[in-house]
């Protein structure tokens, strides 16, 4: 399990990004989460969006994805404003997996996983050869194949997430976001997903997600957009932008930044309160700061 | 145009030429395609539908047979058809066929109602003659009825699918919260239709004597004074509502994956929710206007026909089956009552059978939210 180092797309995070959110302003009714905000998703990157808990990160992949309008500022999507599009071109483009989602009672995988054909259909055209091969490459990609007649209340929890992400994969957008895709789920099957969202992006899918575990963003991502308070601190690669300071700055914990022993990428260590500052390095003894 | 059946657990590599992908969807499903048009649709639902479906006419065929002037079942065949005694025909057409009718088309529009509302809540508990929609179709009607004295079809049926959706509107805006959570909007809804009950009797109190008996019979839900002249427009609008439902059930079924699923979707959220909020209420205001409230089809239907059909979800076309063999039973139950002791109105067998299917509910859903 060596992910393949990801050249630093971001350097070019500029016009040609495929989602850009520009000064947007951004409010549940009269809460404001973030005040101009603008950032950029580099064109066929995986982007890790991390920080603290009620930071804005989900907020601000809802409002990618067009479920949130914000009140001022814009979000661009392929050249265009998103409000511009009509909501099933949208859904064309750019796919969302929700931290929780509702699966009708009684139903099973690969009808669950075709709902997620909805964009591609219309009045008449409701279940194509294009449907079915789309269906049945997402159940492949995830594993899912031999699941596909089961009913989704029986499946694991681990088992379960996979489908979702298949329903997704059904979509066939260029651009994914996922909304903590590894919450709730057991380490072995955290990595798993991981692997199967990295082999995504190494098909040429632009993969926005919204992480907890600092060190699976380092590990999986080519960029990071670290985020606090609504506003976003730093994007970069990992290697640039996880040092101790911005992690005790934007998370409140003093740490002690490592090259992971199995990537070489960030790994990241909580320090106890009694222990030394940061610097000391001390743990191991080949480290070098990041 | 080719049709493919497919039986469970075929495997991807089956048989020979087995190019295309294969999806086993854990029941036989049929996918018919042709050039401009494309669908799949699961063998059990469909049959279980049309099964559902002929059994409700052949019912209603049975009871064209009873009544004050017996005739047989081959009397009433020859007479739909057009031939056989000319008595006959004026009886089985001009009195009975209206009331068949109604009995098949407003159980379909009932469960199809009930179907768009436990879709939209989330829950087996939200319909229309639950949460007070069906009651704000009668007060409606009632004061059309008793205050401005009209009978007109057209007018009724205005004033009903008006009061259902000023109650709808009153139901939602009470239960909203930051958001609208089904199991609040359910017992808002129930609130609200206990509290209109009360003004429905108290306006039927303050009619004239005359009035008040002919509306406190209505008041029931009854079929038998169902005829052309108020079915026609009744099914010149259900057409409306069906064509509709139609139009909306694949985004009505994304609804299911939850708001921010379907909207990642690409459902026109608002837009859609708020049509299909309208159109379900027409269901009811539609029977209602002409036949008074008939309760406990739209709650029971769409639960039942899920369990029987095994659809994922709540089906449209199912529930309306479901819907119409319910009303048909009921009916019969009805019409035999008639026959062998006395008469009573259809609504109060529906109420009785569906009102112990609501208590169960009802405790259920209490245990698992409460």
């Amino acid at each position: 399990m060596t992910p393949a180092p990801t050249p630093a797309a971001h350097v070019h995070a500029g016009a040609d990004a495929p989602v850009r959110v520009e000064d947007a302003t951004i409010a549940y009714d009269t809460r404001v989460i973030s005040e101009h905000l603008s950032v950029a998703v580099p064109e066929r990157s995986f982007t890790a969006i991390i920080g603290p808990n009620a930071c804005g990160k989900s907020t601000l992949l809802r409002t990618i994805s067009r479920i949130l309008a914000p009140s001022s500022g814009r979000v661009v999507l392929d050249g265009a404003d998103v409000q511009s599009y009509g909501a099933k071109e949208v859904a064309r483009r750019m796919g969302l997996l929700p931290p929780t989602s509702l699966a009708p009672d009684g139903i099973r995988v690969a009808d669950l996983v075709a709902r997620g054909r909805f964009p591609h259909q219309g009045l008449f055209r409701q279940w194509s050869a294009q449907d079915r091969d789309a269906v049945a490459a997402a159940l492949e990609a995830t594993g899912t194949t031999e699941l596909s007649g089961r009913l989704v209340d029986e499946l694991s929890g681990g088992q379960r997430q996979r489908v979702w992400v298949a329903m997704l994969l059904a979509q066939q957008t260029p651009i994914m976001l996922l909304d903590e895709p590894t919450t709730f789920l057991d380490i072995a099957h955290q990595y798993e997903l991981l692997e199967l969202f990295r082999r995504l992006h190494a098909q040429g899918r632009t993969v926005v997600a919204v992480l907890h575990d600092l060190n699976q963003a380092a590990r999986y991502a080519s960029t990071l957009i670290v985020m606090k308070d609504g506003q976003v601190v730093a994007t970069g690669t990992p290697a640039e932008v996880f040092t101790a300071g911005l992690i005790e700055e934007v998370f409140g914990l003093r740490c002690l930044v490592v090259p992971d022993p199995v990537t070489g990428t960030p790994a990241v260590f909580p320090l106890a309160p009694e222990d030394p500052p940061a610097e000391a390095g001390a743990l191991a003894d080949d480290s070098q700061e990041y | 145009m080719s049709l493919y059946m497919r039986q469970r657990r075929e495997g991807p590599e089956g048989g020979p030429g087995a190019r295309r992908a294969v999806v086993d969807f854990g029941t036989p499903t049929l996918e018919l395609t042709t050039r401009r048009l494309s669908s799949r649709i699961g063998v059990r639902s469909l049959t279980v539908t049309l099964v559902m479906a002929a059994i409700a006419v052949m019912i209603v065929i049975a009871m064209m047979a009873i009544g004050d002037f017996p005739l047989t079942i081959p009397d009433v065949l020859a007479a739909l058809a057009g031939t056989g005694d000319e008595f006959h025909r004026v009886i089985v057409i001009e009195w009975r066929l209206p009331i068949a009718l109604a009995a098949l088309v407003f159980g379909a529009l009932l469960g199809l109602g009930g179907a768009i509302f436990q879709s939209l809540t989330r829950n087996p508990l939200g319909s229309p003659d639950i949460i007070g929609f069906d009651a704000g179709s009668f007060t409606a009607v009632l004061v059309t009825m008793l205050v401005f004295g009209t009978r007109n079809y057209w007018t009724v049926a205005t004033a009903a699918i008006v009061g259902g959706i000023v109650v709808a509107a009153v139901v939602y805006l009470l239960a909203f919260r930051g958001g609208i959570q089904g199991f609040r909007l359910i017992i808002v809804g129930i609130g609200v239709a206990a509290m209109l009950g009360s003004v429905n009797s108290y306006l039927i109190t303050r009619a004239n004597l005359q009035d008040a008996i002919a509306v406190g019979f209505w008041s029931a839900g009854t079929l038998s004074r169902t005829s052309w002249s108020n079915l026609v427009p009744a099914m010149l609008l259900a057409a409306v509502v069906v064509l509709g439902s139609a139009l909306l059930a694949s985004g009505l079924r994304q609804l299911e994956l939850g708001d921010d699923g379907a909207r990642a979707h690409g459902v026109a959220l608002n837009r859609d929710r708020l049509l299909l909020m309208v159109l379900g209420v027409m269901t009811t205001a539609i029977v209602t206007a002409a036949a008074g409230p008939i309760g406990f089809i739209a709650l029971a239907a769409p639960q039942l026909a899920r369990r029987v059909a095994g659809t994922a979800g709540v089906g449209l076309a199912s529930s309306a089956a479901m819907g119409a063999l319910l009303l048909s039973a009921a009916h019969a139950i009805a019409v035999l009552s008639a026959m062998w002791f006395l008469p009573i109105p259809v609504g109060l067998v529906t109420v009785c059978i569906g009102g112990t299917y609501f208590i169960i509910l009802l405790i259920r859903e209490a245990r698992r939210h409460l």
